[in-house]
């Protein structure tokens, strides 16, 4: 269940506004402990935690997988050229150097590697489709 | 032109999703990864995080703009002011991909981008430029110094907006400073030359708003004066200039249409002037091809939106007035907020805000991308907000800002507030016209 931008910023304003002691969000699919004082958590740098796409998946045990971010805006392609076959696919079995796929930055072309060894469990983008920096491409269940 | 891609981020890029708005045009604002939450984002059509915070990483590269612009099926690029504003190369690439740059051509942009090439170019079109010139060793500089006297000030070629500025006041100061001139003019811009310039003691900074369309017609949109000044950073402009003899107000606006026309400036820009307090004689200082920070008060005097006439030029339209439909009306005053803490010497003070409002004045006009929650994040220039003030007169625009900073309620940061309050009751500032380095003197 992911909340909304206004959801999480009410959050932050209870929070804020709150005297020194412990605090409970509880949503459905979502909950969050706050303490506020003499606890670990400072409120002056707020790292509660927002529930991402990744927490969202719809492969069921989604905490086990890695997601390979996009380290740049740009094309995302799966093979080398067109016609050719793609770097990988789902289930393909990768090392931290083995390169999963191209983005394209002005005719640039640059390899993206898994940065972790396992499984391919799902390619996420669309072959040719625009990626923003830090979208997630593949996700991979560790070796 | 249909969809417009804003390569900018914070108040100029709120301020251009609204220009889109009422110009009919879809926009899609390019984000870093800090800024993706920001009010520009939420208001545009789409935003696409384009890179991580550092601006050396999303915000200044053009390559990446581009690719976005055309991946998100953008015609045109707004480049804002500062980052890739005045960029030759984001100009050049979006001509080659066929997108519309919202500004003049890359040439112009080249041309003025080097200050001893505008500084010609002003020259044979007649325009009064400070006595000096190109100088290629400490011996040529101190050969030019001694004609001109001193103090002179030594000039970055590739510098610009109050950077690789320095003022020599004695013969025995200029090898040293000279060299080091040189080296960091070289480190910074990339561009060794350096010129020696008249230094102008009592100088006011005055600057002329000017616009061209593709038929090469040219306007001026008035003057504005941005005098009161920190290390070379204005912080608060107006318009019009005040206390000018209206000898030296339509000279100086002459002389700036005469340079965009000599110069085929297309798109809006504005000439920069110093002028001499005691005589009124003025000498070109540089041209900036971007909208300015400043740009509103000349909207509030002239009553244009100036944002969405740079849009509408850039789609080839007329300019759609004459110089005879320009009209100037009353006085304008801007503010700029940023956030600094006066205490450690105005260092930035990143944060986030749990407190942003501004209360309603009669007259004041607030450009800002700051709300409560909204974080000012640390990488980036601290300006939160522009608070402009228009009123029939000078005391009245003053009055407006000034009621305006003091209902201003901002925490969780700390800001320049309690400095822009003391500049507009100052009673210098209330009698007229002040000096570039008044504010230095009487409060800083």
């Amino acid at each position: 269940m992911a909340l909304t931008h206004d959801e999480v910023r009410e959050i932050l304003d209870i929070i804020d506004s709150s005297a020194p002691g412990e605090i409970q969000v509880r949503t459905e699919g979502f909950s969050l402990h706050v303490v506020i004082g003499d606890g670990v958590r400072s409120t002056a740098a707020p790292e509660v935690p927002v529930p991402t796409v990744a927490d969202a998946g719809p492969t069921p045990p989604t905490d086990r997988l890695e997601t390979i971010e996009s380290p740049m805006l740009g094309t995302f392609y799966r093979a080398e050229s067109p016609g050719a076959d793609p770097f990988v696919d789902v289930g393909s079995v990768v090392e931290p150097d083995t390169v999963v796929c191209i983005i394209e930055v002005m005719k640039m072309m640059n390899s993206v590697t898994a940065g972790v060894a396992g499984r391919v469990a799902e390619v996420v983008p669309e072959n040719g489709q625009l990626v923003e920096f830090g979208e997630p491409l593949l996700r991979v269940e560790p070796a | 032109m249909n969809r417009v891609f804003i390569a900018n981020r914070g108040e100029i890029a709120v301020r251009i999703v609204r220009a889109c708005r009422a110009a009919g045009l879809e926009c899609v604002v390019g984000v870093s990864d800090v800024d993706r939450d920001g009010m520009a984002a939420r208001l545009a059509d789409r935003s696409v995080c384009i890179g991580p915070a550092a601006a050396s990483a999303s915000y200044l590269r053009d390559d990446l703009v581009v690719q976005a612009a055309l991946g998100t099926g953008c015609d045109a690029v707004h480049p804002g002011y500062g980052f890739l504003a005045e960029s030759v190369a984001l100009a050049s690439r979006c001509a080659e991909h066929d997108l519309v740059f919202v500004g003049p051509p890359p040439s112009v942009i080249a041309l003025t981008g080097d200050k001893l090439a505008a500084r010609a170019q002003a020259e044979a079109a007649g325009l009064p430029v400070l006595p000096g010139r190109a100088v290629g060793s400490a011996e040529e500089a101190a050969a030019v110094a001694g004609g001109i006297g001193y103090p002179v000030l030594l000039k970055a070629a590739g510098g610009g907006g109050g950077r690789g500025i320095k003022r020599v006041g004695e013969p025995g100061a200029l090898p040293e400073l000279f060299a080091l001139a040189r080296a960091e003019a070289g480190a910074a811009f990339g561009d060794d030359r350096v010129y020696v310039e008249r230094f102008i003691p009592a100088a006011r900074h005055i600057e002329v708003q000017v616009a061209g369309d593709t038929s090469g017609a040219v306007v001026h949109l008035g003057e504005r004066d941005c005098s009161v000044q920190r290390r070379y950073q204005k912080i608060v402009e107006e318009a019009p200039a005040p206390g000018l003899s209206d000898a030296a107000r339509s000279a100086i606006r002459e002389a700036a249409v005469r340079l965009a026309g000599a110069l085929g400036y297309r798109n809006l820009g504005t000439v920069e002037f110093v002028m001499d307090m005691d005589t009124e004689e003025f000498f070109f200082l540089e041209v900036n091809c971007r909208i300015q920070v400043e740009h509103p008060v000349t909207e509030a005097v002239t009553g244009r939106d100036l944002v969405t006439l740079q849009l509408r030029i850039a789609d080839g339209d007329p300019l759609g007035f004459t110089q005879g439909d320009v009209l100037l009306s009353g006085h304008a005053v801007e503010c700029r907020l940023c956030a600094e803490d006066p205490a450690q010497d105005f260092r930035p003070s990143p944060g986030r805000l749990s407190t942003f409002s501004v209360g309603t004045v009669p007259g004041l006009r607030v450009d800002t991308h700051c709300e409560p929650g909204a974080t000012i994040p640390p990488y980036y220039d601290s300006l939160m907000a522009k608070l402009i003030g228009h009123g029939e007169d000078r005391t009245q625009a003053l009055d407006v800002v000034c009621e305006g900073l003091e209902k201003l309620e901002v925490s969780g940061v700390s800001t320049n507030r309690e400095l822009l309050l003391d500049v507009v009751t100052h009673p210098d500032l209330r009698a007229g016209m002040v000096a570039t380095d008044w504010l230095r003197s009487a409060l800083v």
